[in-house]
């Protein structure tokens, strides 16, 4: 646990010292102590890109797998992930939504709101992500079977993004252009004061899933074990799926779509500490999240590819053989 | 031994499912107790509504009709977290858990008694590990849940329902899937602790040999006849397991108190002999189809005893080969 605490530090440094501009270890550092600084370039680069691009990466990093292992635990699916059931999708067609009509139908591009705009999105956002989020639940209850369950989420996937085409179709070509760019997904796209306000609410919300432990691990054994334990099933389902569902929303309304990464992170943790135990998968998940989105966007910004190179390529590329090998390690039992 | 004590009463007792038509009733008027201290079993062939029932009586399911009462009090009168520490459920529900090892999951049975975190004190390790000793799995502890076997796995959710300290057991089918000295083992388990720990034990099986031998009271169930409760013995004698349990091929010997799989004898033979060989080569015989008739003049005569085996005079090793001659001679 420490050393995963200890690589998040790691590789926060580092996403400071590296990017694409190289500055003098010694000047960031003054610069982040307060000191004066002559380059007034640098000064901006570190501060207003550098330091908001890593914090939001921690916590995106963070929210994001456990909302994974949120999911996984409550649908006793372990490729349960907000990308892979089309949560991500859901909250994208919610910020479609009103990206894309705010224009036609507002007369207004939401774009340039600014404040009001982000709220919007973000609340566009939770109401789409909860909207597929309860459609899986509704889902999980009726079809028996991982793989139909994923397949169901790769479906409803493909519809939002069909009506997110046919949006586009209607909407200004800059709506079109700020909802592109919102897509591709990054940690950079978060600035100046909404940082802030992404972290805080996410500093708000990650402590409280802890009140969760508890009633994760009761669930782990299945509806009527956890039942007969007696815990109120119903009531237990939709905290846990409420919780996870605004995690992704808030990270996929700030950060945009961000891949694989819930998914991945609590099977490696899991993976490490050889435990399902809720008080160590949960606190694992977080650090091991944060640590793991900061190295891919360290990774995404390494000296060479300019920033060029999309946070959701390297998520995938670490993700995906997470995907790949719990199928070939489950394909015996349950899958 | 504990005086028994009445611990669910169940009075014009239905059971069924909630459809959109209406109720679908699977089972009519029931009316039964059960006791502390004994080991009740629910026979009934599939699809009888055994597990309507199991789950109907521990809550899972709303009754049709009628009144559960535990310890007196109506069921419905019990929220969630009282009944978690009245009644204890070992289920065929496949556990999905891994990367769990056998203390956790035992210790799960802690939870309606631990606090908001589900820290557990010093005395509920000591109950857990009372439970582990009690259903002697202690050798399993450290173990990760996906590495047991059948048998072993459900050792541990007995053990987990221990832990539960609830002074009823109900489990679902706790021996299917498992091999025989398993189910033998499981049962005599569950009995020791309905004995030792005067708890209520009632369960669903399949294994009617091994309930006959072991329950205090059965409850027979089937669609036709609904429900009939008595001891093993009663059962038999009143001819309801009979009725119960008829089948093309099967008699359940009163005598006995054990099914027999009749075979349809035709031909016969003459048999003398003693002992275990006798009754071995009998039950070979029967197996294909011939019977023993000593009246007879019968052209074949087999003499068995520890000394060996005889046909018409003639020495043979083994029953396979005798059976062999008897079959070759009677259909030429």
């Amino acid at each position: 646990m420490s050393i995963l605490g200890l690589s998040i530090i790691v590789f926060f440094i580092l996403n400071l010292l590296l990017g694409s501009i190289s500055i003098p270890m010694m000047d960031i550092f003054g610069i982040l102590t307060g000191q004066h600084c002559d380059n007034e370039i640098w000064r901006n680069i570190v501060l207003k890109s550098r330091v908001p691009q890593s914090l939001t990466a921690t916590v995106a990093g963070a929210g994001l797998a456990v909302s994974g292992l949120l999911m996984q635990t409550v649908f006793r699916n372990p490729l349960a992930g907000p990308s892979v059931l089309g949560i991500s999708s859901g909250a994208s067609l919610g910020v479609a939504f009103v990206v894309l009509l705010s224009g036609s139908i507002g007369g207004m591009a939401l774009s340039k709101l600014g404040v009001i705009g982000e709220v919007t999105i973000t609340l566009s956002a939770i109401a789409g992500s909860l909207l597929i989020m309860a459609l899986i639940a509704f889902v999980a209850r009726k079809v028996r079977g991982n793989v139909t369950l994923l397949i169901m989420g790769v479906m409803i996937g493909y519809i939002a993004n069909a009506i997110i085409g046919v949006l586009k179709f209607f909407s200004a070509e800059e709506d079109i252009r700020a909802y592109v760019i919102w897509g591709l997904g990054s940690f950079s796209r978060v600035s100046g004061g909404q940082t802030s306000v992404f972290i805080i609410l996410m500093l708000f919300l990650l402590p409280t899933t802890f009140f969760l432990i508890k009633t994760l691990n009761i669930l782990l054994l299945g509806d009527s074990y956890a039942r007969n334990l007696g815990l109120d099933i119903k009531r237990a389902r939709l905290l846990v799926i409420s919780c996870s569902g605004i995690l992704v929303a808030i990270v996929t309304a700030y950060c945009g779509p961000i891949v694989f990464l819930g998914l991945a992170v609590p099977h490696i943790c899991r993976g490490i500490f050889h435990s399902s135990n809720h008080s160590i998968t949960l606190p694992a998940s977080m650090l091991g999240g944060a640590s793991l989105a900061l190295l891919c966007n360290l990774i995404a910004r390494m000296p060479g590819f300019e920033g060029a190179l999309p946070v959701n390529s390297v998520t995938a590329l670490v993700g995906a053989p997470v995907v790949m090998w719990v199928l070939f390690n489950k394909r015996k039992s349950e899958v | 031994m504990m005086k028994k004590k009445e611990t669910i009463r169940v009075e014009n007792l239905s059971t069924g499912y909630h459809s959109k038509k209406g109720y679908n009733i699977i089972t009519k008027h029931i009316n039964a107790s059960l006791f502390s201290g004994e080991l009740t079993c629910l026979l009934g062939p599939n699809g009888a509504g055994k597990s309507t029932l199991l789950r109907t009586l521990t809550a899972f399911l709303p009754p049709v009709d009628g009144q559960i009462f535990i310890s007196g009090k109506p069921l419905f009168n019990y929220s969630d977290a009282e009944l978690a520490k009245v009644i204890g459920v070992v289920l065929t529900d496949k556990l999905m858990v891994t990367n769990m090892t056998v203390d956790e999951l035992v210790g799960m049975g802690r939870s309606p008694y631990t606090g908001f975190w589900g820290h557990m004190s010093d005395n509920d390790h000591r109950i857990v590990t009372d439970a582990i000793d009690l259903v002697g799995i202690s050798n399993l502890r450290g173990r990760m849940v996906q590495t047991l076997s059948d048998g072993e796995r459900q050792k541990v959710m007995i053990a987990k329902a221990l832990a539960q300290e609830t002074p009823i057991i109900f489990l679902d089918e706790p021996t299917a899937f498992l091999d025989y000295p398993s189910k033998v083992e499981i049962m005599q388990l569950l009995q020791k602790l309905s004995r030792e720990q005067a708890k209520t034990v009632f369960l669903s099986t399949h294994d009617l040999e091994l309930a006959l031998q072991i329950a205090d009271r059965i409850w027979l169930i089937d669609k036709s006849h609904g429900v009939t409760i008595g001891t093993p013995e009663d059962l038999s004698l009143s001819g309801d397991m009979s009725m119960y349990f008829h089948r093309e091929g099967v008699t359940f010997d009163a005598e006995s108190g054990m099914f027999k799989i009749c075979h349809k004898l035709g031909k016969s033979v003459r048999l003398t002999g003693s002992n275990a060989p006798y009754h071995m080569v009998k039950k070979a015989l029967a197996r294909q189809g011939i019977d023993v008739n000593n009246d007879s003049h019968n052209p074949i005569s087999i003499e068995a005893s520890e000394d060996g085996y005889t046909i018409n005079g003639l020495k043979v090793k083994s029953i396979d080969e005798l059976i062999n001659i008897v079959t070759d001679t009677i259909d030429s």
